[in-house]
């Protein structure tokens, strides 16, 4: 019975009508970024962030969460239509999406995406309920020890479930660790890496690293190619699906929900390896995988299933324990530090409306979504036709202007074109900028349990081997890093990842 | 001299490599504490040592492993892109939105192939409309709309 007193509480507060109103907000503005290419829900959250700041936190962080689930759904349109991903969650969409568009059927993909988006959400919503007081339970148990050991394990684990060299990875948490204690240090009030620079003695801000990494060094890539793009269709008849379809689709779902539910909880998991692992997953319990690839209604159900469970589920370590599992839970952190909610398990008892609000209101932006979307169908096709030339200046400009709003300084331009300059560096030497950004937030949090660590230990640096809950996340993150190493797994992974490229 | 196979990752490694030493060489004068006192020098050398070791690793491997050669860097939409991002930064207080908008939009514009002057122009003016509707009137940030309104001309207050 408590969870339904804790939803009733939850759907109190995601009901009034200001919160309604960002859920849409939220919501519309993800859709629209996941239908448009070259532009991700990460650019997008940092972007906005700023103007979240007169808002209540609870209705900052329902619009907020709206952009991520949003773009899941927005992402497969351009998918289906364009053969391209809108959201690199939607990838796998591109295969049998567009193949479906080819035949005709883009009406029926678009609805089974829309429909196993909703489905999954409606499940992942009660799985976030269910899941999380239990874990934040343990998680209160945690000292910090365990806190460090929680870091470390959550790190491995993001780089081993990435795409792309380990090592290279791995180097890109250090140095996202060692640009998140840029600035003022909360204990001897000394300022390190601030080369005299005011603005640098508060630190480096999220908004600057996660816009250059993820927005502007995306658009300069961009430009750097062809941005020739051909819609399929202009035209899309009958949003419905035949007996037959849904026959075919709705046990993708169901399978797409439950993988994408579990794998949104993983650490580096979230919507994009969800909808990749749902597609191997689809591909290998078909009784004639050859028709994948060629039309499959399955790898269309599955995936987009799987990507919104995902996303919704990723919320879970962010709520319950704290530790942000991919780039935009990263990005979540810095909304909740904007309004001095520290991120963690005490959020559920210090701040259950926020909680419970936040839970609820992803049920309804689902719910919303669905409604609004299949009918909205046409003006995201408009918007497809807008050439790329017209659109990026715009998504510079309020860019710019998100930054810029931060603190009205110039200074936090720069720095976010200097990110931008470092992110297309990233992105030419093969670099995954999201482990850096997963660095950069839990660096000054990992300094502060590593000193209280071993402050309580008297500088005895086998506390982490002698408690039983660190030792075994050690152990954990150990096993993952042998497991990857190993030749046979590496192989796997690899499949999985490059199932999109071939 | 062993031949570098994997160019990237031989770059990326010395890169790591870079800010490993920065980090040691900065972090050099803050205080260091003990491991039950950590100073503000800990941490960092920690990292910076990871680094360091992480980069040389990278940049060794490099020259065993196989790897496709360095892309080129097209520096047009680089240059252009942050030129008129931080442009618009350092004028948009001066300037104005409206202005600054349109100069953004124009400029960073001819980072494309397919630039038209026109149709920019035209897009900046649309742009700089809905901005001013959005943040300065709907979410009330403080910026200035026009020139004379953001107090560097004499006649303005």
């Amino acid at each position: 019975m408590d969870l339904l007193n804790h939803l009733a509480l939850g759907f109190g507060v995601a009901l009034t009508p200001v919160n309604l109103l960002y859920a849409l907000i939220g919501s519309l503005v993800g859709t629209l970024i996941g239908v448009l290419p070259g532009i991700g829900p990460v650019a997008t959250i940092a972007m906005l962030l700023p103007t979240t700041y007169g808002l209540q936190p609870v209705s900052a962080l329902i619009m907020l969460a709206g952009i991520y689930y949003g773009a899941q759904y927005g992402g497969s349109t351009t998918s289906i239509l364009l053969n391209m991903p809108g959201e690199t969650s939607s990838a796998v969409t591109c295969l049998d999406g567009h193949q479906m568009a080819l035949k005709g059927q883009a009406g029926a993909a678009l609805a089974i995406a829309a429909l196993g988006s909703f489905f999954a959400g409606c499940i992942a919503t009660v799985f976030v309920a269910t899941v999380a007081i239990p874990l934040s339970e343990l998680a209160l148990k945690f000292g910090p020890a365990e806190y460090c050991s929680l870091m470390i394990l959550g790190l491995i684990g993001a780089v081993v479930l990435a795409h792309g060299s380990l090592l290279k990875a791995i180097a890109m948490i250090v140095l996202g660790l060692l640009l998140g204690i840029v600035g003022t240090d909360v204990n001897s009030g000394m300022a390190r890496f601030a080369f005299g620079i005011p603005e640098l003695t508060d630190g480096i801000g999220i908004v600057s690293v996660a816009m250059g990494l993820f927005g502007f060094a995306e658009i300069i890539t961009n430009l750097e190619g062809s941005q020739k793009r051909e819609l399929v269709t202009s035209k899309v008849s009958s949003l419905w699906l035949t007996k037959d379809q849904f026959r075919q689709a709705w046990p993708a779902v169901l399978r797409g929900t439950g993988l994408g539910s579990v794998l949104g909880l993983l650490p580096g998991g979230g919507a994009m390896l969800a909808s990749f692992g749902s597609y191997a997953l689809e591909k290998k319990v078909a009784k004639d995988p050859s028709r994948f690839g060629r039309g499959a209604i399955q790898g269309v159900a599955g995936p987009e299933s799987a990507n919104n469970a995902g996303a919704q589920t990723s919320f879970i370590p962010l709520l319950t324990l704290g530790i942000p599992e991919n780039a935009v839970m990263a990005l979540m952190v810095g909304a909740m530090t904007i309004h001095n909610i520290q991120p963690g398990p005490q959020v559920m008892t210090s701040n259950p409306q926020l909680f419970w609000g936040l839970v609820t209101s992803m049920w309804l932006g689902n719910l919303m979504l669905v409604v609004l979307n299949l009918p909205l169908i046409g003006i995201w096709i408009k918007l497809l036709q807008v050439p790329y030339r017209v659109l990026y200046p715009a998504i510079l400009l309020f860019c710019a202007i998100g930054v810029y709003t931060i603190s009205n300084a110039s200074f936090d331009v720069s720095q976010t074109a200097a990110f931008g300059v470092l992110g297309v560096l990233f992105v030419k030497l093969e670099c995954e900028p999201a482990p850096l950004l997963l660095g950069f937030v839990l660096g000054p949090m990992m300094e502060e349990n590593l000193r209280r660590a071993l402050l309580l230990s008297r500088g005895d640096p086998t506390v982490f081997v002698t408690r039983p809950l660190s030792l075994a996340m050690l152990l954990a993150a150990v096993l993952l890093l042998v497991l990857i190493v190993l030749p046979n797994l590496r192989k796997k992974r690899e499949e999985v990842f490059e199932e999109s490229e071939t | 001299m062993p031949a570098i196979r994997h160019p990237k990752d031989f770059v990326a490694g010395l890169i790591f490599l870079g800010f490993g030493i920065a980090a040691i060489v900065l972090s050099s004068t803050y205080p260091l504490g003990t491991a039950a006192r950590m100073g503000p020098g800990y941490f960092p050398r920690i990292l910076g040592i990871l680094l360091i070791v992480l980069g040389l690793a990278l940049a060794l491997r490099a020259l065993r492993l196989q790897g496709g050669p360095l892309p080129q860097w097209k520096w047009r939409p680089t240059l252009v892109v942050i030129t008129s991002v931080v442009l618009f930064g350092l004028v948009v207080t001066h300037a104005g939105l409206v202005f600054s908008t349109i100069g953004l939009i124009v400029l960073s514009s001819a980072a494309s192939t397919e630039f038209r002057a026109k149709e920019a122009l035209i897009s900046g003016v649309l742009l700089a409309a809905l901005a001013v509707g959005v943040f300065v009137i709907g979410l009330k940030l403080q910026l200035p709309i026009w020139p004379w309104t953001s107090g560097i001309l004499p006649w303005s207050s």
